[in-house]
């Protein structure tokens, strides 16, 4: 009796586990389904490549999107990558235990703060400082709104989950392979530099790739102070107009254009390849790197 | 008149998390000889070693009072710079703990860190050392292999070249074979006794054959105390102590 129970369960748990895998394949489904009329008008490569977003007269170029997108997700990661490998490097490494618990806390709680609490500390500070003190260094004008000012407020957000991450994974690194390392006469910063980065190597990646699938997808606080302009930014100081935030901003309310809710899935289709896409990639580098560092 | 000797322990005391584990320990460890530390689990013999090299100063809550001398240096004193200590001694831990890299760069980590930077000197060095601790015929033909990929003897013997391509005075020991089978440990215990021609070698032990086999002196250490210590055939076969006599025999442990 207790090992048919046995069998029943194992049997359940593969059910739902399949079924949490294919429900992947019913979103990607269904978000190509529903883009098909707009896949008739026009082809893959010219959604994909033009840059004119004129709905009324039907024309959808999806390329400024895809470009804000990246834009944004890779200022963001450029940003939040070195702060959160020092911050906690420090945790784990020198942080006196007081201080440990202390920070830890802080830094959960920053993972806590609802996005769109993001969203105004990004329009009321960030904005500004962008506007009125960095790029009038760089650039004649600004509003402020920029993806900068996106990637900026992105890093605060992905920075926590990073943190946490690495912190784990730097705790599994075993005291003894540090110790090797010092009784030969190595400095602490030595011995992270060349064995303990080494040795994370693997779970860095690991982290930056769920940072980067996170932040591909966050709408709300990257939406408030991107510009939202359908332009392909050049630089740090351009408006942006990343793909959650054109289908957060238009869905429900454009739909009497047509094609535009087709067009609006069809941008969600694409978050969707890319991230997806990205996954791939990042599963195939992190392989490799785990067969390099084991041969 | 004695020579001083390189390691001498004076009225060291170590606390750790409000234990004393170490107490008022005073011993001069021999030259050129091999000393082991015995005692029951838990007596502070780990933590003896640990103190020589101040591999102690990574845990957390130690409070440590009285004088360890390297060659005559108070490693505890505040002026004291850690690094240059630490690469007098080489570590041989529990179980072997390659660098996440290849056979060479494992063994030439320490030199290189040292400022050895000659490509010539550093293969000098590795065949040398890998040479000294008997691996070099078995890895030379895939020196740039990793070396996670040794078997475990293997990698304990890739830690001790690595420990003594820094040229260290002495070699310290932590029950350095308990992860090896016997024929490992047999080759690891053969290459104690020829090196100690050139070495001071210190070594914890669990194991009272072991520390028959290759050591010259013995220490007995039981609740963070020194209880006895002296050449190894008189503290086996004629110790002195009620103690060591019941740990000997094997009442204790």
């Amino acid at each position: 009796m207790r090992l048919i129970k046995d069998k029943i369960l194992s049997k359940l748990m593969l059910v739902l586990t399949v079924a949490s895998v294919s429900l992947l394949l019913v979103i990607g489904i269904g978000l190509y389904y529903k883009s098909i009329p707009l896949l008739q008008k026009l082809s893959w490569g010219e959604l994909i490549t033009s840059s004119v977003w004129k709905p009324l007269k039907g024309l959808f170029g999806f390329y400024p999107f895809i470009m804000g997108t990246l834009w944004v997700t890779g200022i963001a990661i450029i940003i939040a990558l070195p702060l959160s490998l020092f911050t906690s490097l420090y945790i784990v490494e020198y942080a006196p235990a007081r201080v440990k618990k202390l920070l830890t806390p802080f830094v959960n709680l920053l993972s806590g703060i609802p996005p769109v609490i993001f969203g105004v500390w990004g329009v009321l500070f960030i904005i500004p400082l962008i506007q009125k003190f960095i790029a009038p260094h760089f650039v004649e004008f600004s509003t402020g709104y920029s993806v900068l000012a996106g990637g900026i407020v992105l890093a605060v957000m992905i920075f926590p989950l990073i943190v946490s991450i690495l912190s784990e994974v730097l705790r599994t690194i075993p005291q003894e392979l540090k110790d090797a390392s010092l009784s030969l006469g190595a400095t602490k910063w030595e011995t992270i530099k060349k064995i303990v980065l080494r040795k994370a190597l693997p779970g860095i990646v690991a982290a930056t790739v769920l940072a980067i699938s996170r932040a591909f997808g966050e709408t709300i606080a990257v939406l408030m102070v991107c510009g939202n302009n359908a332009v392909v930014p050049h630089s740090v100081f351009d408006t942006g107009y990343p793909l959650p935030a054109l289908i957060a901003n238009n869905y429900g309310d454009m739909m009497s254009i047509p094609l535009y809710d087709s067009a609006l899935m069809f941008a969600a289709l694409l978050l969707f390849i890319i991230i997806l896409l990205f996954n791939i990639i990042s599963r195939v580098i992190l392989t490799r790197l785990e067969n390099r560092l084991a041969a | 008149m004695t020579q001083t000797p390189h390691i001498s322990v004076q009225h060291l005391n170590v606390h750790i998390a409000n234990q004393h584990i170490l107490n008022d320990i005073s011993i001069n460890i021999p030259d050129k000889k091999v000393t082991s530390i015995i005692g029951p689990s838990g007596c502070g013999k780990t933590t003896l070693l640990k103190s020589f090299n101040r591999l102690l100063d990574n845990a957390a809550g130690v409070k440590i009072t009285g004088k360890v001398l390297v060659d005559n240096e108070d490693i505890y004193a505040p002026e004291a710079e850690v690094t240059h200590i630490r690469k007098k001694m080489g570590l041989l831990s529990q179980r072997p703990y390659p660098l996440p890299m290849s056979i060479y760069d494992n063994v030439a980590y320490g030199p290189r860190i040292h400022g050895t930077r000659k490509k010539q000197e550093l293969d000098e060095l590795v065949e040398e050392k890998l040479k000294a601790t008997g691996l070099w015929n078995e890895v030379k033909d895939r020196l740039n292999t990793s070396a996670t990929r040794l078997s475990i003897g293997q990698q304990q013997r890739l830690c001790l070249a690595r420990g003594l391509a820094v040229e260290p005075e002495i070699i310290l020991g932590d029950e350095s074979t308990s992860a090896l089978d016997p024929v490992s440990t047999a080759i690891i215990e053969d290459l104690f006794i020829t090196l100690k021609e050139k070495y001071t070698i210190v070594l914890v032990t669990h194991i009272l054959r072991q520390a028959r086999r290759v050591s010259d002196y013995i220490v007995f250490v039981y609740m963070g105390k020194i209880i006895e210590f002296g050449p190894t055939e008189e503290v086996l076969l004629n110790p002195q102590k009620e103690l060591t006599k019941e740990y000997v025999k094997g009442f204790i442990s």
